[in-house]
């Protein structure tokens, strides 16, 4: 029950960061000098009366408090506006966000399921040869520009024509089986998945071995090896669950690197998400387009640490005592 | 604490390695005018796209003879639609060593003409090929590490500022104030850093001069990265302010101000310190990522990403593999940084210092 409490009280918080964030970025945008409709007007296929429209629903001719609210009132209702070649954006971002979160989770997983085994065992021979060489390794891991690995691995691509050179899905996707599509889909998600694995992998090693290292450092650690249990349920009993705790809030963080680090993957691959679509909003200046993916963003980050708040409620009771 | 500081950076292999070699770079980045054997502008249109030169110390009687290169010339190969390079060879260029080759000014300031090495005045020399416009990459290099490796730094001099007085005085104060702050440092990180970097970037008027650009970029940089950074300071100066010696000032009746900045801040100097080696690395990315998109650094001026900018075409990768040179060097500094940087935060870890 207290659990539940806390879980209210945290959602509840979110939504003046959410309208902080909207604050922010609505002036941002509006501080530029560019025309929001320019892009609608000069595009010859939509009409005068659309356009017209576009106005009142920005409220451009009134002041700027009053076109926060507009712009807030129709975002509350899904009302997105239209994007410079009239498509409307919820559509656009309802089919791109579903790609960001398929490549977000599926890097994530995998960095986990990686990440976390080897913080431990490096952690467990600490100083040892293996140790000095994931260390190394992760070195290197973190220092690649993520997008210089990118144009690598699709060199690589193109030299051994192994794997398709970016893009989600072939040109005859439409005729595929179910299995097909889903290999097609798994097939183009190798090179992406794997640069930002590589990148991400080498933070979250790190991160494991260092709180793993405090933790068997601690006392209560010391006491169970002075009870006289054995090595394997000291560490896997005692410890790591410890050290797993602040793995869960970084999860959130992790998140965010992820999307930011996606954003110049997706560029590089042709990848159909929301970190191309931000930016080939931006170079169009389609300022409906920047704005709402600009807050889809920011909501995906922000339900991303609520949901590692949440879990670590259910892992950790002692923030349950405390709240 | 600095000098103990460097003096086990020193005893560390890896981190000597590794001081060495940002030394190196930033040496030759000083001495840029001076080493490289164009200036930044330099082209000359016919040689665009190519390839490194040969450098030959055995001339073809086998003998050993003085450091000669051979001119490219360009032809188009009409059966397979190429154009293709071949040596020129009817003609050698001696590469002379300390001569006067272009004018330029040393550090903007000395006139200088002499260079570490030119060819005659009929000869190029081009270490790393050429670009595009027939720019010399390897003169651009190091043009254009200047502005990558200095950026990042310039970044956190904007920051490191703002991010302690705010952390400060949002720590100090408490309460509403805390609360108020706190929740808008939150709110700015929120917004996934890479996507407020680009549409901050994309805001910029067009019609800058380089210097304003580059200024404005670096303002942008620290715009990302204040509010982490602040709420790290929060927390420390919570724990600090209640220690005796701040209640110590408070009751001489030393001001609000006087005490965070001179009686608080100054104890999480060697947070600061860490912070800040730490993070360069990430701005050094910044800067590359936002200029390979094309809205950091423009053209004519170099940087290692807008240089990275031309690696976006296949048959550039492919056929010119030269131009990948930048990539190279971003990874080989931002690797060097991290190691200091972990080697730095063992250091003054005094968990670590125990094991």
């Amino acid at each position: 029950m207290e659990a539940l409490k806390y879980i209210i009280k945290r959602i509840i918080q979110t939504i003046p960061l959410l309208i902080v964030v909207s604050l922010i970025s609505f002036f941002i945008i509006r501080l530029s000098p560019v025309d929001p409709l320019a892009e609608l007007k000069l595009n010859p296929s939509i009409s005068p009366v659309t356009v017209e429209k576009e106005r009142q629903r920005l409220g451009l001719d009134k002041p700027i408090i009053v076109q926060y609210g507009k712009w807030a009132y129709s975002f509350v209702r899904g009302d997105l506006g239209i994007t410079s070649n009239g498509e409307r954006v919820s559509q656009k971002l309802k089919e791109r966000i579903p790609n960001t979160l398929l490549l977000t989770s599926i890097v994530i997983l995998l960095t986990w399921l990686v990440g976390v085994p080897l913080g431990i065992i490096a952690a467990v021979n600490w100083k040892t040869p293996f140790d000095r060489i994931l260390t190394v390794l992760t070195s290197i891991g973190m220092a690649i520009p993520s997008f210089f690995f990118a144009v690598l691995l699709l060199l690589f691509a193109v030299k051994t024509g192994w794997f398709p050179i970016g893009g989600l899905t072939s040109p005859n996707f439409a005729d595929m089986s179910f299995g097909g599509k889903f290999l097609d889909i798994a097939y183009h998600l190798v090179l992406p998945v794997f640069v930002l694995f590589t990148i991400s992998l080498a933070g979250l090693q790190r991160q494991m071995r260092g709180n793993m290292l405090d933790v068997l450092d601690s006392d209560y650690v010391k006491f169970a090896r002075a009870k006289g249990l054995s090595e394997f349920s000291v560490v896997y009993k005692h410890a790591l669950r410890n050290a797993l705790n602040p793995m869960i809030t970084l999860l959130g963080f992790e998140f965010a690197g992820l999307l930011s680090g996606a954003a110049l993957t997706e560029y590089v691959f042709q990848y159909p998400g929301l970190g191309r679509l931000i930016l080939e909003a931006v170079l169009k200046s389609d300022i409906n387009l920047v704005m709402a993916s600009l807050m889809m963003g920011a909501v995906m980050l922000i339900l991303g640490n609520l949901i590692a708040d949440i879990l670590l409620i259910i892992t950790d009771p002692r923030i349950r005592v405390k709240s | 604490m600095i000098k103990e500081v460097l003096q086990k950076l020193w005893k560390d292999k890896f981190a000597r390695a590794a001081l060495i070699v940002l030394a190196l770079i930033y040496l030759a980045l000083f001495f840029a005018d001076f080493i490289a054997p164009y200036t930044k502008d330099f082209s000359d249109r016919t040689m665009a796209y190519v390839p490194p030169s040969k450098v030959f110390t055995i001339d073809e009687t086998g003998k050993l003879s003085k450091p000669y290169t051979y001119n490219y010339v360009r032809e188009f190969d009409p059966v397979n639609l190429e154009i293709k390079y071949s040596l020129d060879r009817t003609q050698k260029h001696y590469i002379k060593f300390f001569s006067k080759g272009q004018p330029y000014k040393f550090l903007g300031l000395i006139p200088m003409k002499r260079h570490l090495f030119t060819t005659d005045q009929a000869g190029r020399i081009y270490l790393l090929g050429t670009d595009i416009n027939g720019r010399d990459v390897f003169s651009r290099l190091l043009f254009g590490g200047r502005i990558s490796m200095t950026i990042g730094f310039l970044a956190l001099f904007v920051l490191f500022p703002i991010g302690l007085l705010y952390g400060g005085i949002s720590g100090y104060f408490g309460g509403k104030v805390d609360a108020l702050m706190m929740r808008f440092a939150e709110a700015v990180m929120s917004i996934p850093s890479f996507y407020l970097l680009i549409i901050l970037a994309s805001i910029l008027p067009s019609g800058m001069t380089s210097t304003q650009r580059f200024l404005l970029i670096v303002i942008i940089l620290a715009l990302i990265g204040w509010a982490g950074f602040a709420r790290v300071v929060r927390g420390m100066v919570l724990s600090i302010k209640s220690q005796e010696y701040v209640q110590a000032a408070r009751s001489i009746g030393a001001s609000r101000m006087r005490i965070i900045t001179k009686h608080i801040l100054p104890q999480t100097t060697s947070f600061v310190i860490v912070a800040m080696t730490l993070s360069i690395p990430s701005y050094i990315l910044s800067e590359s990522g936002l200029s390979f998109l094309g809205l950091g650094i423009q053209q004519p001026d170099a940087s290692w990403g807008n240089m990275l900018k031309e690696a976006q075409e296949f048959t550039n990768i492919l056929y010119r593999p030269w131009l990948l040179t930048p990539g190279f060097l971003i990874f080989v500094s931002v690797l060097a940084f991290n190691v200091i940087g972990d080697t730095i935060r063992d250091v003054l870890d005094p968990k670590s210092r125990e094991r």
